[in-house]
């Protein structure tokens, strides 16, 4: 944004909506390019997330086997007490807290705040990185106990199949989200975003707009699990 | 302010974050006490929603974005719900191939 603190900022004219869908030149005005990328990067995933989901329902209601009791599969033992759904539960609030701090670290990165921005994003890539530990740690019990993509002791085989791919994609998003949260630390630790230091891959002049299309895909990491939590753990 | 930046006030933040917790502790809660059937589905699906809009609009900025990127995000989102309707749908014909595979086999 220094580019902008000299020159008359234009700001867009408020035009109808189709007026500015069928604009010559640029869609999307004041919106930068980035965030627009990330924008329909995450339309796209939400559509994979969702055919997942649907096929998981579609499955769920059409096998002759009862669908095994995700509160009693999940369930951990504490002393004598069977909690159920205690790790999911944990690894939910988790997830937010960490979403927390990247709602955060976004606010003080356009304030350029650099120490608090990175400090929440260090804390969120630790949050992250935790969120991981526990699904691994998840993966290893059910393994354990006879899980597999294409049989369990529960109940429905299908509910393996459901689990790993699920669970597995959305940790696969979760992992590259912390590696991509760590690099962004970096950055804003070395004050890449207030020099102007030049990106090791792209070569390009970055600002703090960087954090914020980081936050979206964090985000929406976390709206995903909403989603699996209240449809796969909870249902 | 520039167009395009984000800025609000921290009290918003700490306020959805807060509303995040109690929303997720409202859902756990909906197994904990063993809530059944329509109540549960209900409930699961009130609470899920409340949480995902509120992660849309307040911690993704999209209550603050230009009409034109929220329609282009939130408009094709309708083809899944059309999706999910079909298969909601269509899974009559499924009960009714189960209800005949169980009188069959008699299981």
């Amino acid at each position: 944004m220094e580019s902008n603190q000299n020159v008359e900022v234009i700001v867009p004219e408020k035009q109808s909506f189709s007026k500015e869908w069928a604009s010559d030149q640029k869609a999307f005005k004041g919106v930068p390019w980035g965030k627009a990328m990330m924008w329909i990067f995450l339309v796209s995933d939400t559509f994979v997330f969702s055919i997942f989901l649907i096929s998981y329902m579609t499955v769920r209601f059409s096998t002759k086997a009862d669908w095994p009791n995700a509160s009693e599969v999940f369930g951990l033992h504490v002393g004598d007490y069977n909690v159920p759904l205690l790790l999911i539960a944990i690894m939910t609030f988790i997830l937010i807290t960490s979403s927390g701090t990247m709602a955060l670290a976004v606010k003080y990165g356009y304030e350029k705040n650099r120490k608090m921005c990175g400090y929440l994003m260090l804390a969120t890539a630790v949050f992250g990185a935790s969120f991981v530990g526990m699904q691994a740690f998840e993966w290893t019990k059910l393994i354990s106990e006879g899980v597999r993509p294409w049989d369990n002791p529960f109940g429905a085989p299908q509910f393996g199949a459901i689990f790993f791919m699920i669970t597995g994609f959305h940790g696969t998003h979760v992992t590259i989200g912390v590696i991509f949260l760590f690099i962004m630390t970096r950055k804003v630790f070395r004050g890449d975003f207030d020099t102007g230091r030049r990106g090791f891959f792209t070569s390009q002049k970055s600002n703090y707009e960087a954090i914020e299309i980081m936050g979206l895909y964090w985000h929406f990491v976390d709206l995903v699990w909403v989603f699996i939590f209240a449809f796969f753990y909870l249902w | 302010m520039a167009e395009g930046t984000q800025q609000h006030p921290l009290k918003i933040y700490f306020q959805v974050w807060t509303l995040l917790f109690v929303v997720s502790a409202l859902s756990y809660w909906v197994d904990w006490y063993g809530f059944q059937s329509y109540t549960r589905w209900g409930l699961i699906l009130i609470f899920m929603l409340l949480k995902a809009g509120f992660i849309c609009a307040i911690f993704m900025h999209m209550w603050w974005e230009r009409l034109p990127i929220i329609a282009a995000i939130l408009m094709p989102c309708f083809a899944i719900l059309v999706f999910v309707f079909i298969m909601w749908h269509e899974s009559y014909w499924t009960l009714i191939i189960r209800k005949i595979y169980f009188a069959v086999t008699g299981s």
